[in-house]
């Protein structure tokens, strides 16, 4: 029998429906793996105690802390109190919610906690064509392993573990086709920065975006997470790479995915997943990798975003365009090149995993960071610390002059109290550069990790080609 | 949740596009473990000096604002995180609805589930009252329309399950949790497979 072609998001899609939608009513979609955090989760457990309802699924549920945990080793394992009291009272509730509700939870001191979007996948937790939700808006990450992933809000976080069900309106299709390679020096972060100056901070709004071609075949697994991470700064809500050995020999062997003849069973499952030639997608952009340059945000939306040679764009009569260079200190027709900075962060679910942190440290290497700049580097999970220390490169960080922290989100939106300083101009490699995401009055200046590093030399924003050249 | 039919009030207006949700409640505020108590520091950053006085020149601290339930905002509002902190701090605040041109996904679905009315109208109508500010507005919701001072009506789309849960003030866990025949079916299917 002939089938129509279908998209990898209408096959997940359909295999995930318990009740299919209707003019009336949404569908009902199962959630595969529930990723839980302290900050989304404590009224959500709340409303479950209220109503004396119960965890459906405990073990389709995992728990992690990193929002608002520190990152000074003293603070996670000596006992040194933790700075912000209420931060404190929030990880505490998170332990009270899941032995409560039988959860497991990857705690302060677990050697598996990180980053939610880091640990996922890292622990093989996350596999292709699963569908996979937490109430944080970058689970678009999960999607590189070709899973349908997307952030949700705390009533939906009660609504999954409830029900470990969704309702949920299908979203529509968005192909990007991304041809041709990235040159040396130009990483997956300046790939999705381009794709989002194309297409609009809300040129995703209703779709979930496959990024498709050769110019993402290529790309390594951390590579293709950094690219569906940011998804939702286009906007959509979920971003999905159909899976192919790449990704197969990445996943196998990680501790949570099946072994011998189950998991050949689940790969040839998962070789059905990619989108059939000819599927239709609602909507569809080329893109040319060998076009795309070092990237670097100006502004105050990652949509802001202009090459690392290239000058800030004029914009007459727009008021907020002129609203968010003054925040920023910047002027139409300026170039950022040579701007100093005050902080460098590397780290977060978008570049804070082990290859970043070696691309970092290639360019950091036999280098001291510049009088007077902070750079603090957050390893994404607790995982990924141990094996940058295995490779060494926690000493060149601190050789060069910068803090080696524990893992977390930290100063990505500096809940835990990791800030940038009122007015202070921020290189981070992280996703949002929006008005006091890192600290009230902070200016930040999103980038790939070469860029962060070559910038912390220098003391200023950096072409890091230049710096490796010589 | 309370049943919603109607709500008339005077606009509020932030023209600001792409109006994100870390504007509209800080980080810093969601160490919270409840979701009482945010709409002192809706807008924070915007709405105070460091030493906590009102900026004067923003707009929520101005007489004007004052008991405006409906917000305009410029278009693609509520981009950014997923935290539901956003729409808790409006509705706490008092604002019951936000008008625009485009409003970002996981807040539009976010809004909804808490009885805040996102209403998406065309740029001609959004451009009318972004230049009118304190215009006096009219939202249905069984005829999902804003009604202008003029007596002009304008259709926003809004889900059809989401308007009846709002109108008749059912709340959509207990829709879901009726479904659990159908989850139950699901998964012994699944685990046959």
């Amino acid at each position: 029998m002939d089938q129509t072609p279908r998209t990898m998001l209408e096959k997940i899609w359909q295999q995930h429906e318990v009740v299919a939608e209707t003019a009336d009513t949404p569908a009902v979609l199962y959630v595969d793996l529930h990723l839980i955090h302290e900050v989304t989760s404590p009224q959500a457990f709340a409303l479950l105690g209220a109503r004396g309802l119960t965890v459906r699924h405990p073990e389709l549920t995992l728990a992690t802390m990193d929002h608002s945990t520190p990152t000074r080793t003293e603070q996670i394992f000596g006992g040194a109190p933790i700075t912000l009291e209420s931060a404190g009272r929030q990880i505490r509730q998170m332990e009270r919610n899941c032995a409560r509700f039988g959860v497991e939870l990857l705690g302060l001191t677990s050697e598996q906690r990180g980053i939610v979007h880091v640990i996922g996948p890292e622990l093989g937790a996350t596999q292709p064509g699963m569908t996979i939700v937490c109430g944080d808006s970058h689970t678009s990450t999960h999607g590189a392993l070709g899973a349908l992933a997307f952030g949700i809000g705390t009533t939906e976080v009660g609504h999954v573990l409830a029900t470990q069900s969704l309702l949920q309106r299908k979203p529509r299709s968005f192909a990007i086709d991304v041809d041709n390679f990235l040159q040396p020096g130009v990483t997956a972060k300046d790939l999705i920065l381009a794709i989002i100056s194309r297409i609009g901070v809300s040129g995703g709004t209703g779709h979930v975006i496959e990024y498709r071609g050769a110019g993402v075949r290529v790309l390594d697994m951390e590579e293709r997470m950094t690219v569906c991470n940011m998804s939702i700064e286009a906007g959509a809500r979920a971003g999905m790479i159909a899976p192919d050995e790449t990704t197969y020999t990445w996943l196998a062997g990680r501790p949570r995915v099946a072994r011998g003849a189950a998991w050949d069973e689940a790969v040839a499952r998962w070789r059905g997943l990619p989108s059939d030639p000819g599927a239709h997608f609602d909507r569809q952009v080329e893109m040319n990798a060998a076009l795309v340059e070092p990237m670097i945000t100006y502004g105050t939306n990652p949509g802001m975003v202009i090459a690392i040679n290239g000058t800030i764009p004029e914009r007459k009569d727009d008021a907020a365009f002129d609203k968010s260079l003054a925040y920023m200190g910047f002027e139409p027709g300026a170039t950022l090149k040579d701007k100093p900075v005050n902080v460098v962060f590397l780290g977060s679910c978008t570049n804070g995993r082990l290859s970043d942190l070696r691309a970092a440290a290639a360019v950091l290497r036999g280098h001291k960071i510049a009088r007077g700049v902070q750079m603090l580097v957050v390893p994404g999970s607790q995982q990924v610390k141990r094996e940058a220390e295995a490779e060494g490169l926690h000493l060149i960080f601190l050789d060069a002059g910068a803090e080696w922290r524990e893992s977390g989100c930290s100063m990505c939106l500096g809940m835990n109290g990791d800030l940038v300083g009122k007015g202070e101009y921020s290189l981070s490699t992280s996703n949002r550069n929006f008005e006091g995401r890192q600290g009230v009055g902070a200016r930040t200046l999103l980038a790939s990790p070469l860029t962060a590093a070559a910038s912390a030399v220098r003391g200023r924003v950096s072409d890091a080609r230049e710096l490796m050249r010589h | 949740m309370t049943p919603i039919r109607t709500l008339s009030s005077r606009t509020v207006v932030l023209p600001a596009a792409n109006i994100d949700t870390d504007q509209i409640i800080p980080a810093r505020f969601l160490t919270t473990t409840t979701r009482e108590g945010l709409g002192v520091n809706l807008f924070a950053d915007w709405r105070y000096h460091a030493n906590g006085d009102p900026q004067q020149h923003f707009v929520l601290n101005q007489t004007q604002a004052r008991d405006c339930s409906i917000l305009v905002a410029g278009r693609n509002f509520g981009c950014g995180s997923s935290r539901e902190h956003a729409p808790w701090a409006l509705l706490d605040y008092g604002i019951r609805a936000v008008i625009s041109t485009e409003i970002a996904d996981i807040f539009r679905s976010n809004a909804l589930k808490n009885g805040l009315l996102p209403v998406a109208v065309d740029e001609v109508t959004h451009a009318w009252l972004l230049h009118h500010p304190g215009a006096q507005v009219t939202i249905d919701l069984p005829s999902a329309t804003l009604t202008l001072p003029d007596g002009a009506r304008v259709a926003f789309p809004i889900e059809t399950f989401a308007r009846y849960c709002l109108v008749n003030g059912i709340d959509e866990l207990g829709f879901l949790l009726e479904q659990q025949p159908q989850i139950e079916a699901f998964e012994r299917r699944r685990n046959a497979a």
